[in-house]
Formats: C-alpha cells, structure tokens, sequence
C-alpha cells in the first residue's frame, strides 16, 4: 500500500521482470529470476493498469488468445470463470463495449485461468462496485487456500480476514 | 497442465492478427492504395509514353513499396503496445523473439503479399513486359519480407516515443538502401534481358540474414520499449 507516485506500480514491473532493478536481486524459491526468466515468468500471471484486452476481440476471444499462450484452454473452462466473475453475458461482446468494470473481470478472468501461482496484481479492484470487489477477494482467497502467492498494490485492505495476508506500506 | 508447442503458439499470433485484420480491413488496404495511387501519379506527372515510363519503372515500383511498407509500420506494434497486450506476451513465458516474428511475418502476409500480388499490374501499366513479371514478384517477395523485419526491429525501438513516426522513418529508411538497391536493379536488369540472379541472392542472403537476427533484435529492442 502507498500514496500516489509512491512507487507501488514500478515495484511490481521490477518483481514481475519488466523493469530491472538498479540494485539488489529479485529471488524466486531461492533462485535469482534473471537466470531462469522464462520460467519465471510461466509461473506468473501479471495485471496491469491497463487490461491488455483488444476492443475489436469479444470477451472470450480475448481469453482464448491470451489464455493459450500459456496451456490450453477449453471453452467451458473460459464461459465458466466469466460465470464465476459474473460477466458470463458479455462473453461474445466486443470487448470495446464492455463498461471499465467488465473489462477488469474479464481481466481478472485472465489471470486465474492462466493457471500461474504466483499473482502479480497492480490495483486489480480499480473500477470494479462492491460485488465485484467481493467476488475478486473470493477468487483471491481460493488462490491462496489452493497454495499460489498473491503480491498487489491496492489503496484499499485487501483480504482482512485472510491470517497469511502482510501489508507493507510504501514511503 | 499442458504448455503449448512453439508452432502452436505461432499458429495462435497468426490466427489473432489475421482475425484483427478482418475486422480492421480498413487499416489492412491503405498501404495498397497507397501503392496503387503513387505508382497512378507517375504517368500524369512525367509521361504517358511508355517508353519514357519504362526506363523509370523498376525505381518507381520499389520505391512506392518502400513506401507503402513503411507507412504500414507505425501500427505494427503501436496498438498492442498501447492496450498492454505485449507486455502480457513479455510476460507468458514464450520467447518475445518467436512471438514478434510471428506478428512480423502476418503483418508481411496482409501488408508485404498484396504489393508482390500487386506488382505486376501496376507495372504493366508502366510499361514493363510481361517477362519481368516473375523477376518483380520475386524481388518484391524477398524485398518486403527484409523491409518489414527491419521494419519491426525500427518500430520496436520507436513503440515508446511519442510521435515516434518520424524517428522511425529516419531510422528505418537509411537501413533498408540495400533492399532497394538490389530489389530495383534486379528488376531493371530483367527489363534488359540480362542475367538477375546476383541481386536476387543478394536479397535472400538479406532475407535469411533478417529472419536470423531480426526477431531477438526486435525482443531487445522490444524490453527496452517496454520499461
């Protein structure tokens, strides 16, 4: 957590390798990323501020081309995880005519199905009402019983209730 | 959980980019017009004599696609750059390299293939044999894949700079001399009846050289555009 501008965005790029660090190392399971960079980054699911979510592409087109990238993945699986995010009706929508809260399940969507265990969340409840934060917490907190990382820049707490949650406030 | 194969994930850029395309056929065509409109200009501007046409042509047709391919590269990456679509490919695990080739090697099919499929036409009207045909198809073909490669690798490092259009032409335009040096002198040398297969081999060298190193060039330059 942190104020504006406090670095919040710039040190989630570092972890998820997209910028790198001017000093220090970055481990993953004791491992320095920069030497096994792909597989790293096989095991990370990143979102940023923008959704990466093609306006000409629907829904599910978008999670088809992003989601298989990374495993394959069939149609029920994807309609389901749009279901569980409540955005089952705009699956065959363009994604430019979704509202900027359908566009952030949608991402959200991505990001689980991608099957990664360590998730890597910039501000993910941004734009989203108050069912929908709910249901992102759920989605996180299944993560997290089912044994993946969660590392998220948020101006609001995020999973109170979890115990294994730690906050680190940016200065 | 099972990864995708490479030629999987090839097959997956090229089905996305041409699926875009379809729906973008608008931005798909206007290099080809454009291709069309500047080689039509030629004639009005200097000569309707065909034979006064024919000594420029060769020139004339490479040029405009020099041109055309240029003026297709500014929305090469730019947009999926812009909606975070190539920081997630940066991030999926799959070499950068083989993903931006494959989105290269589209963009040759939708933007490099019509002005070889083209080309025939377009020079027929300014006067050139039927015989030259293969000749500028083929230097055409090796020329526009070695232009969008090195198309790409410009645009890569430019994707990051506001109003990078022109930085990207300034850049581009002196590293692509040779491909249309090679490409315009095999075409004239058809035109004379003369032996073609130096400049040709010289294009597929470029062409080989450009599928060799171009894609881990376009990663780099890719990475650095990105942070």
């Amino acid at each position: 957590m942190g104020q504006n501008g406090v670095g919040k965005t710039s040190l989630l790029r570092c972890v998820a390798g997209l910028i790198e660090p001017e000093s220090g190392e970055i481990d993953w399971h004791g491992a320095p990323v920069r030497k096994e960079r792909e597989a790293f980054h096989r095991q990370l699911a990143y979102l940023g501020h923008v959704n990466a979510l093609k306006p000409d592409l629907s829904a599910l087109e978008n999670l088809h081309y992003s989601v298989r990238l990374r495993r394959d993945v069939e149609r029920h699986e994807m309609l389901e995880m749009l279901a569980r995010l409540q955005v089952s009706q705009c699956a065959d929508l363009p994604a430019r005519a979704l509202s900027a809260g359908q566009k952030r399940r949608v991402a959200i969507a991505r990001v689980i199905l991608s099957g990664a265990s360590l998730w890597i969340l910039d501000e993910p409840i941004t734009n989203l009402d108050r069912g929908g934060i709910e249901c992102v917490e759920a989605c996180m907190a299944t993560h997290l019983r089912a044994g993946g990382s969660i590392l998220t820049a948020a101006h609001q707490s995020l999973l109170t209730q979890h115990a294994r949650v730690r906050v680190l406030e940016l200065q | 959980m099972t990864e995708p194969g490479l030629m999987r994930i090839v097959g997956l850029i090229v089905a996305r980019e041409l699926r875009l395309a379809v729906r973008h056929w608008d931005q798909v065509v206007q290099p080809l017009i454009f291709f069309v409109v500047v080689t039509t200009l030629f004639p009005l501007a200097i000569s309707p004599s065909l034979n006064e046409l024919r000594n420029i042509a060769p020139g004339v047709v490479w040029v405009a696609a020099m041109l055309a391919s240029l003026l297709a590269l500014e929305s090469l990456f730019r947009p999926d750059v812009e909606d975070g679509t190539i920081e997630q490919w940066a991030l999926s695990g799959q070499p950068l390299s083989l993903l931006l080739l494959a989105k290269t090697v589209t963009h040759w099919l939708l933007a490099g293939l019509p002005l070889v499929i083209m080309a025939p036409i377009v020079g027929t009207a300014l006067g050139m044999p039927m015989s030259v045909w293969p000749v500028l198809a083929g230097s055409l073909a090796l020329g526009t894949g070695c232009l969008s490669i090195l198309g790409g690798i410009g645009a890569a490092l430019t994707v990051a700079v506001r109003r990078g259009s022109v930085l990207l032409a300034l850049l581009v335009l002196p590293l692509e001399m040779p491909v249309l040096i090679f490409g315009a002198r095999a075409v004239d040398l058809a035109m004379h009846g003369e032996a073609v297969a130096g400049p040709l081999n010289l294009l597929a060298a470029m062409l080989l050289l450009c599928l060799a190193l171009g894609p881990f060039a376009m990663s780099a330059a890719m990475r650095i555009s990105l942070e």
